[in-house]
């Protein structure tokens, strides 16, 4: 087809999201919540890339048990960016300001978010806080691990620690404006007859991740602030010479970081229940229980942080009031996984891409979350804390869970987002690669960690090698899995055929209107008058 | 949305009230009242916060969700207050094993623990 011909044929005033303005400024000054999705998922993809380069030097490191590619200092600061950046501008942006921002409205039949400035102040605030975190790469790294742990963060490490810290409380504000747009928009802005109990769980979801943001972000905004502070002024809250003390860190720190970990996790749960009830053409079963349990999640997990502490000096007393309540936290997550199941049971499923990931991220998230357990049994986890156990049951849960609900995500909304359809085959291929390869690199971590191997270590007894061995090759297959999909879905968005309205013949109100979006989401705001999930009626209609 | 006319008097009233509970603060330093002092200044710092938030901050107007919104703020810096000053109280707590088993109890008086026998 030649130009002239593509130029003549193209719709007239098309008003599609994409094609609603042309040019950088048409984007970097846009307000439309689906535009700021895509400049999200764009930023958060590169910062996936160095997250990732990090990993790939501590995998080659760890090859031998001499520490003979980089030097112990360079170690330390390669896992502490690994951490930091997968955490913060990875993970904890990856399903709300994209998948979130991006489908909210839609789903709840709004125009846009309730506060389309913000939104993009968030993006910049994001940006900025990115670029200063990364700036210390330039002033030589920060070795104190994701953690900051007092009082190696605020009295004794020589590296770029302080500049470390404004980057991170920067970025913190980009998800305080997230949550805070959430809440307001699920609580005003639902179409008519959308009650709160026809709500789609993935917006359930993301009302209790926000709340999370809300309440816990300026605690570790403050907290890292504080620390910047004592760097700076030695005011002494954290130093024991000044009347301060180190664990009152661990507090502040993991009075958000536990919570975090649900930030993390809550999205993708949500976008498993949608993906299930397509897959099994059923409604989800146990509706109130899988929305209310993400509210138990976010309760629930503030009061639980001083399981990461046991061994930290905090008082024994206070380690078994804290054990006792972990094991309450799996009540609420063990619901979910329970409900999906039986959402699957006698429902008519296929095998789309989407749901091969649900299917990973079920298992792994189980395994991973059980393994919790194992480490929230106070006796227990003073022999495996911090060692190689530890690093195995978080990245069951959040590669193996947080990053498998992204990925399901990605896939069963591309259609929507881009207007275009991807492979299925090589998804599905891509999809399974990273199942093997992911479990491949850290199922060997749980037996070294119970073995003994203890983490942040890149020296280390040579009967560990063989595990530390397959790890890496495990990880090789992961990023060749992870690979695939920026080149098929990239492909697609040239060569893809045109995606229809609703490819999964799936309910819910994002798929009533064409793909791409039009600007404006919805022409006449619609009255919502059913269930969510109500597939049998569609059935119905379809016969 | 819903634009409360608030008339400018109150703001004033707030304002002064807020300047007179600061001098009573200052006042009161220089008086020597033992072990009250600190929730003396606590609680009129309290009182004054909660008078920002009620009348300058709106709250007061607003509706009940925002109300809900403002206490959860408090109740989960509650929590964490809570928690942390449990760790803080029982850190003597040794375990100790005896005949019957093993009991939490506080070996020595340290003047700040809550020091009680657990079993
Ligand atoms: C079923 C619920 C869960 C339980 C009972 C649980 C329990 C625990 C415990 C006790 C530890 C501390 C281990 C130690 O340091 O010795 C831990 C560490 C960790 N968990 Fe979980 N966990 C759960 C879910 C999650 C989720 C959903 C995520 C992430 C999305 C997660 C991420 C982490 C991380 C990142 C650490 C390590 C933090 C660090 O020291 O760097 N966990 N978990
Ligand atoms: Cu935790």
């Amino acid at each position: 087809m030649s130009n002239t011909v593509a130029a003549a044929s193209r719709p007239e005033p098309d008003n599609n999201y994409l094609t609603a303005g042309y040019g950088l400024k048409s984007w970097l000054l846009t307000t439309d919540h689906k535009r700021i999705a895509i400049l999200y998922l764009i930023m958060i993809s590169v910062f996936f890339v160095i997250g990732g380069l990090f990993a790939v030097l501590i995998r080659l490191e760890l090859l031998t048990p001499a520490g003979d590619l980089v030097s112990s200092d360079t170690y330390n600061k390669l896992f502490t960016l690994h951490g930091l950046v997968m955490i913060f501008f990875f993970l904890i942006p990856s399903i709300p300001a994209v998948m979130g921002n991006f489908l909210i409205p839609l789903m709840i039949g709004a125009r846009d978010l309730a506060f389309p400035r913000i939104n993009l102040l968030s993006w910049y605030v994001f940006a900025i806080g990115g670029m200063t975190t990364f700036a210390v790469v330039l002033f030589g790294g920060v070795d104190t691990g994701w953690t900051f742990y007092t009082p190696y963060s605020s009295t004794y490490s020589k590296t770029a620690v302080g500049l470390t810290a404004i980057g991170v409380f920067i970025t913190g504000f980009s998800s305080i404006l997230t949550g805070l747009n959430f809440v307001v928009t699920i609580h005003k802005m639902r179409a008519p007859g959308l009650t709160w109990f026809r709500l789609p769980l993935f917006v359930w979801a993301h009302y209790a991740t926000s709340l999370i943001m809300l309440i816990g972000t300026p605690v570790v905004a403050i907290t890292i602030l504080l620390v910047f502070l004592e760097r700076v002024f030695g005011v002494g809250i954290f130093d024991p010479a000044l009347g301060g003390d180190p664990v009152l860190f661990q507090h502040l720190f993991w009075f958000y970081s536990h919570p975090a970990v649900y930030i993390m996790i809550l999205p993708s749960m949500g976008v498993i229940s949608e993906v299930v009830a397509c897959f099994s053409r059923k409604r989800i079963f146990g509706y109130g229980f899988v929305a209310f349990s993400s509210l138990a999640i976010a309760v629930l997990g503030f009061l639980i942080w001083g399981h990461h502490m046991f061994t930290s000096g905090q008082s024994i007393f206070a380690g078994m009031v804290f054990s006792i309540l972990t094991m309450l936290v799996a009540i609420p997550s063990a619901v979910k996984v329970f409900n999906w199941t039986a959402t699957m049971y006698k429902g008519s499923i296929s095998y789309e891409t989407p749901m091969i990931y649900v299917f990973g991220f079920l298992g792994l998230f189980t395994v991973g979350g059980l393994t919790g357990l194992f480490l929230g049994a106070l006796g227990l986890d003073v022999h495996v804390h911090d060692t190689y156990f530890v690093v195995a049951h978080f990245h069951y849960i959040m590669v193996g869970g947080a990053i498998m609900g992204y990925l399901a995500a990605l896939h069963f909304w591309w259609p929507k987002i881009t207007g275009k359809l991807y492979s299925e085959a090589w998804a599905k291929l891509s999809a399974i690669i990273i199942f093997i390869g992911f479990n491949l690199t850290f199922f060997p971590q749980f037996l070294v960690g119970y073995l003994g191997m203890p983490r942040r270590y890149h020296v280390y007894p040579d009967e560990f090698q063989i595990f530390q061995v397959l790890s890496t090759a495990g990880a090789s297959i992961l990023a060749i899995g992870y690979a695939f999909p920026a080149f098929y879905l990239t492909w697609s968005l040239f060569r893809g055929k045109a995606a229809p309205a609703n490819p999964w013949n799936a309910k819910g109100l994002e798929w009533t209107v064409p793909s791409p979006p039009p600007k404006h989401n919805f022409d006449t705001i619609p009255v919502v008058e059913e269930e969510a999930y109500d597939y049998s009626r569609l059935e119905e209609e379809v016969v | 949305m819903s634009a409360h006319k608030i008339p400018a008097r109150i703001y004033y009233l707030i304002f002064a009230t807020l300047l007179l509970l600061t001098m009573i603060t200052v006042e009161v330093a220089f008086y020597d009242i033992g072990i009250l002092s600190f929730p003396v200044a606590l609680g009129i710092a309290c009182f004054k916060s909660t008078l920002v938030i009620l009348y300058f901050m709106h709250v007061r107007y607003g509706t009940g969700l925002t109300g809900l919104f403002v206490s959860a703020g408090f109740i989960f810096l509650a929590i964490l207050m809570v928690f942390t000053l449990m760790d803080l109280n029982t850190r003597d707590w040794q375990v100790q094993p005896d005949e019957s088993g093993i009991s939490l109890a506080a070996p020595f008086d340290h003047g700040y623990g809550i020091g009680k026998q657990l079993r």
